[in-house]
């Protein structure tokens, strides 16, 4: 029987978890973007970043993604520090700067207590949300759920991410309807933006 | 082969073949048979010599004559006079500086003498095209060695007791990544062969080269691959034996044509001598190698972005663990190298762990292969021994910095590295100094500034880099590095604000934390070490709107100094924009509404009468 420790809480787990799965079982909640169930996990949104350590060291704690470090025996995690609040307001900054019109993400800031005009934004937070360039709105943060979904439920490949770095974005394949598409609606479903929409035909 | 009174080693380099390499050496042969000296007289082409800015380059042996910078109508009177009539032509050597002596052998050059060959051990000496040329060599011994003469188990040791650390940045030891993928159970379906294309052979483990080179400045791989690619392959073999690995990767830069038809010829050469394929040298060991050709993602240098790509799919990264050695290409446990790496391999069989390990630090065992470019007299590639000091590679080796300018610093390990000032030119360069010093080894990149490089443009130009080979799968290195990018843009443009040191501090720290692979983890460090060293640079953009340097377009003038200027119409002559008027033999005047600063006047002007403010 393994033992993982998270925020001082321990659990005995025979099975292959990963530790948001072992958070879960504890109901401590991690947020998560790009991540569910019932699909592979990513690592790519990194809000569910954690601080992690093995028995032997735990002051060498590294930050790791929860969806996707597998729980391991003598595991010390911790879920709370200031490293990881101040790590996850970063991450959900730069989702607040990318997509400012999104609810989601807005409501998502307002329970770390990032609030887009309040005072408390440190020098990072003053500049991504109050003087950095805007850019064409979009809600879509990237997290690349429509496309695994796609891939790996209904098998149809009918979204893919197309280029890099910043120009990066979800489109079908060469940009025209994909005819796989068999309008199942998985992609609207799972998108954590609501920024995908069905159309009746 | 014969024997010939001369043997002329012809370099044949990237770097030499684009200054003409090839048609100098037509030329050559042709003389030598006009002089009926064919007989007596080889001509070979070998690979790079690493002196890549003074080629084309021709080494005489055995009298280890160097000559350089050649050109055709050199040839006639080269031959004439050093093989006809024995008399070494003293202009076409190399001369330290303008009123020294030229140094007539190669050996007693400083930019060959203080380096230590085993990467390149071959380079210079032999055609890299000929396969028998590397085993006359002793070329293959070490895998004999290693097949008859030791258990997998003993060339693993043998690795891990020599102390080798992965060339290609983050140094880890390979002796025990070997042993990781060597006692990783098989796992995955084994029925599955490879991705798109022509599908390898399916195995139960495999091993990669990595020579997708893509640090700007960078090419000590492609260098390798050109001059002794059976290096390499040896390595490879070794390395597949140790694992227990029956197919190999070569994922090699579609940008590298010589190095990608070298390799090329040297696995069909090797497949004929029985050195790939089935039942390698009389043993029950079968391996064989296939190359992929990378297409420019900066990102594949990462590993498991480097997998995925050779499986078809997206050059992302995946997070770890689990590890490639665990579960790499298409499941199965995968061992990765660079170059630099494979090609150190087969020395140490040879040689053993106890001398490769009495080279180098503690730490840091062996030789580093750098390419040294930039603001420095010798550019080119340079091995040296582990420990030695920047100020060594920069001023002995690399004969310090051009037109009696003043160093300012040399920056590492590409985009992910720093910048090192001359405070700590003394800092040996092992993986743990330069880590300490805010940069990283690297692959091998060196790249040398001057007084005239302005350190905010050389932080914002590395940024520029990754922000454009970032490919987007996590969020801080995609969005932070294009923040990071907008606010470096800011300063160089006099658009920055009091406090944005201390943004990019701090967002370069957060992505440094929070990114997914080692692209994102490192991408700050230019900015980071620069504005550790060279902050008063920083300063000066955002406070006074002034580039110290005079590099930021927006933040500098051009004038004419009416005491040096004598008025002969160079500088208006060559101006694009036409915004210099003046008389002949009067003084000029530029026009500031009307100048694009592009800096023209500035390097024509033969009487240092054009001012940059």
């Amino acid at each position: 029987m393994a033992k993982i420790t998270i925020d001082g809480r321990d659990l005995e787990f025979e099975e292959q978890l990963t530790i948001l799965e072992a958070a879960k079982k504890l109901q401590i909640k991690i947020p998560t973007l790009c991540y569910n169930e019932h699909l592979d996990p990513y690592g790519g949104c990194r809000i569910c970043l954690v601080e992690a350590a093995t028995q032997a060291a735990p002051e060498r704690s590294r930050l790791v993604p929860a969806c996707t470090a597998p729980a391991a025996d003598g595991m010390i995690v911790v879920t709370n520090s200031e490293r990881v609040l101040a790590s996850r307001r970063f991450i959900i900054e730069l989702f607040l700067s990318r997509c400012p019109e999104s609810e989601q993400i807005r409501k998502l800031a307002a329970e770390m207590g990032v609030d887009p005009n309040g005072q408390n934004l440190d020098v990072v937070g003053q500049y991504l949300l109050k003087r950095a360039p805007k850019r064409e709105a979009t809600n879509c943060i990237l997290c690349g759920l429509c496309v695994r979904v796609c891939q790996q439920i209904p098998e149809r490949y009918a979204l893919s991410l197309k280029e890099r770095g910043i120009h990066r974005r979800v489109t079908p394949p060469f940009e025209k309807v994909a005819e796989s598409c068999i309008g199942c609606g998985s992609c609207a479903y799972v998108c954590p933006t609501k920024t995908i929409t069905i159309e009746e035909a | 082969m014969g024997n010939y009174r001369f043997n002329l080693l012809v370099c044949a380099g990237t770097g030499c073949v684009s200054n003409n390499a090839f048609k100098v050496k037509t030329v050559l042969e042709k003389e030598i048979e006009k002089h009926k000296l064919q007989d007596e007289i080889q001509v070979i082409t070998t690979g790079c010599n690493g002196f890549c800015a003074n080629g084309p380059i021709v080494v005489v042996k055995p009298d280890d004559i160097f000559y350089q910078l050649l050109t055709e109508e050199d040839i006639p009177g080269l031959v004439e006079e050093h093989f006809l009539k024995g008399r070494p032509v003293q202009r076409l050597m190399y001369t330290p500086a303008k009123d020294e002596a030229p140094i007539p052998k190669m050996s007693d050059i400083p930019f060959f003498g203080k380096q230590q060959l085993i990467a390149l051990a071959n380079r210079g000496l032999i055609d890299p095209e000929n396969i028998d040329e590397y085993i006359a060599l002793g070329g293959y011994q070490a895998l004999a060695k290693a097949l008859t003469e030791m258990t997998p188990e003993q060339v693993i040791e043998e690795i891990q007791a020599a102390g080798l650390r992965g060339r290609g940045g983050a140094g880890f030891p390979t002796g025990k990544k070997w042993e990781f993928c060597r006692n990783a159970p098989v796992t995955g379906d084994s029925s599955v062969p490879g991705g798109n294309g022509d599908s390898p052979p399916a195995a139960e483990k495999y091993i990669i080269c990595n020579a997708d080179e893509g640090d700007p400045g960078a090419f000590m791989d492609r260098s390798i691959v050109e001059s002794d690619p059976h290096a390499l392959l040896e390595g490879m073999l070794i390395g597949a034996y140790a694992i227990g690995a029956s197919h190999g990767f070569i994922y090699i830069r579609a940008e590298y044509p010589l190095a990608l038809e070298r390799l090329t010829q040297g696995l069909e050469q090797a497949r004929e001598y029985g050195l790939l394929g089935e039942g390698i040298l009389g043993t029950d060991f079968s391996f064989d190698i296939s190359v992929s050709k990378g297409a420019g993602a900066f990102v594949c240098g990462e590993e498991t972005s480097l997998i995925g790509s050779l499986e078809g799919k997206l050059p992302e990264p995946r997070v770890r663990p689990p590890y490639p050695a665990q579960s790499g290409y298409m499941g199965k446990p995968t061992n990765i190298n660079n170059v630099e790496t494979w090609a150190n391999v087969p020395h140490i069989i040879n040689r053993g762990a106890d001398w490769f390990s009495s080279i180098g630090t503690d730490t840091s065992k062996g030789t580093k292969v750098f390419s040294l470019v930039g603001k420095v007299n010798n550019t080119g590639l340079v091995e040296v021994p582990m420990g030695i000091t920047m100020r060594e590679i920069v001023f002995d080796i690399g004969g310090g910095i051009p037109d009696g300018k003043k160093f300012k610093a040399v920056q590492t390990g590409g985009p992910s590295g720093g910048c090192i000032p001359e405070s700590l030119l003394d800092t040996p360069v092992d993986y743990e100094s330069l880590v300490q010093a805010g940069s990283i080894m690297g692959s091998g990149g060196m790249i040398v500034m001057d007084e005239g490089n302005c350190m905010v443009e050389v932080a914002r130009y590395f940024v520029s880099f990754t922000q454009e080979e970032s490919c987007g799968k996590c969020s801080p290195c995609r969005e932070g590095t294009w923040h990071m990018l907008n606010i470096l843009e800011n300063i160089t443009q006099g658009k920055g604000q009091e406090g944005d040191i201390e943004l990019l501090e701090k967002m370069g720290k957060y992505i440094k934390e929070t990114a997914l692979c080692g692209l994102g983890n490192t991408a700050p460090n230019p900015v980071l070490t620069t504005i550790r060293y060279f902050r008063d640079e920083y300063e000066a953009h955002i406070r006074e709107k002034r580039c110290p340097a005079g590099v930021c377009k927006s933040l500098i003038t051009y004038s004419i100094d009416p005491e040096n200027c004598t008025g002969c119409t160079v500088c208006a002559k060559n101006c694009p924009v036409a915004c210099i008027s003046g008389e002949r033999k009067q003084t000029h005047v530029i026009d500031q509404e009307k100048c694009i600063k592009c800096g023209m006047c500035y390097s024509v002007c033969n009487f240092d009468a054009v001012r940059v403010r």
